[in-house]
């Protein structure tokens, strides 16, 4: 017999209110930085010792720029997703845990933007 | 007399880490931890590296500059094996979100497989760097 209200059920959030949300987000986000972090390992490693205009061409090749981006923003992503798990789990003070949870957000928007707009200004310069 | 609804109670805690031994799989874990937060850091090198680019040969240099010096390989070699290792460890939790490899035997081996790969591929990567096989988009 299940004690849950038809309204209840039917949300399908569970006791935490959130459902299968975060958990749903940090394995996608995980699926797809796999082929993403194997690009990335084999760009930086073709770019050890290239000087600042090879970086730049490469950087401002559209789809270097696009996988750049997306491994960037996506890893940020999935970095707040892991960090609030963190944060949850050791920070038992109400106030300083509100006050790390804004700066994980914080901390990735800020990282995001300016990672993206980096990538704008080279793409035309190049 | 009423408790203070503003106090927490004292309750019992749940022993934390330092009272059990370390089987392998509880050191994979919470190394996935360790690695996932110093990743943190890892993306605020990767950002300072693309807004270096992005500002011009002096912010650039003194970047490169810094990541040429024992301690900037050191660290980056950090990060990498913290990438490879949370990559295939990653990998492993994958696995087990669609039920395979919980068995404890196969969970060790598992185990020890990540810590071997993770090694492996950070290293090859650097050995390749510095034997001359990176760069090739010069």
């Amino acid at each position: 017999m299940s004690l849950e209200t038809p309204l209840h059920k039917a949300q399908g959030l569970g006791a935490s209110h959130s459902g299968v949300g975060h958990f749903w987000r940090q394995r996608v986000t995980a699926v797809v930085l796999i082929p993403l972090s194997i690009w990335f390992a084999i760009s930086l490693l073709g770019l050890y010792g290239a000087g600042e205009a090879a970086v730049l061409i490469f950087l401002a090749n559209p789809l270097n720029a696009v996988l750049m981006g997306a491994f960037l923003v996506i890893s940020l992503y999935h970095m707040t997703l892991g960090m609030q798990e963190v944060i949850l789990d050791y920070v038992p003070h109400p106030g300083f845990k509100f006050f790390l949870m804004l700066c994980n957000w914080g901390f990735a928007f800020a990282l995001a933007a300016a990672g993206v707009i980096s990538l704008l200004i080279i793409i035309p310069r190049s | 007399m009423a408790e203070d609804p503003h106090k927490p109670a004292v309750r019992p805690l749940s022993p934390f880490l330092t009272v059990y031994r370390w089987p392998i799989t509880m050191a994979t874990s919470i190394i996935h931890r360790a690695t996932g937060v110093g990743l943190a850091g890892g993306l605020l090198v990767l950002t300072w590296w693309l807004v270096a680019a992005a500002n011009g040969p002096e912010s650039y240099d003194f970047f490169v500059g810094l990541a040429a010096t024992a301690l900037g390989q050191l660290v980056l070699f950090g990060f990498a094996w913290a990438l490879a290792y949370h990559l295939v460890n990653g990998i492993r939790h994958l696995a087990w979100d669609l039920g395979y490899g919980f068995a404890v035997k196969t969970a060790d081996r598992t185990g020890i497989l990540v810590f071997v790969l993770s090694l492996l591929l950070a290293a090859g990567i650097f050995a390749a760097a510095w034997s001359g096989l990176g760069g090739y988009y010069q």
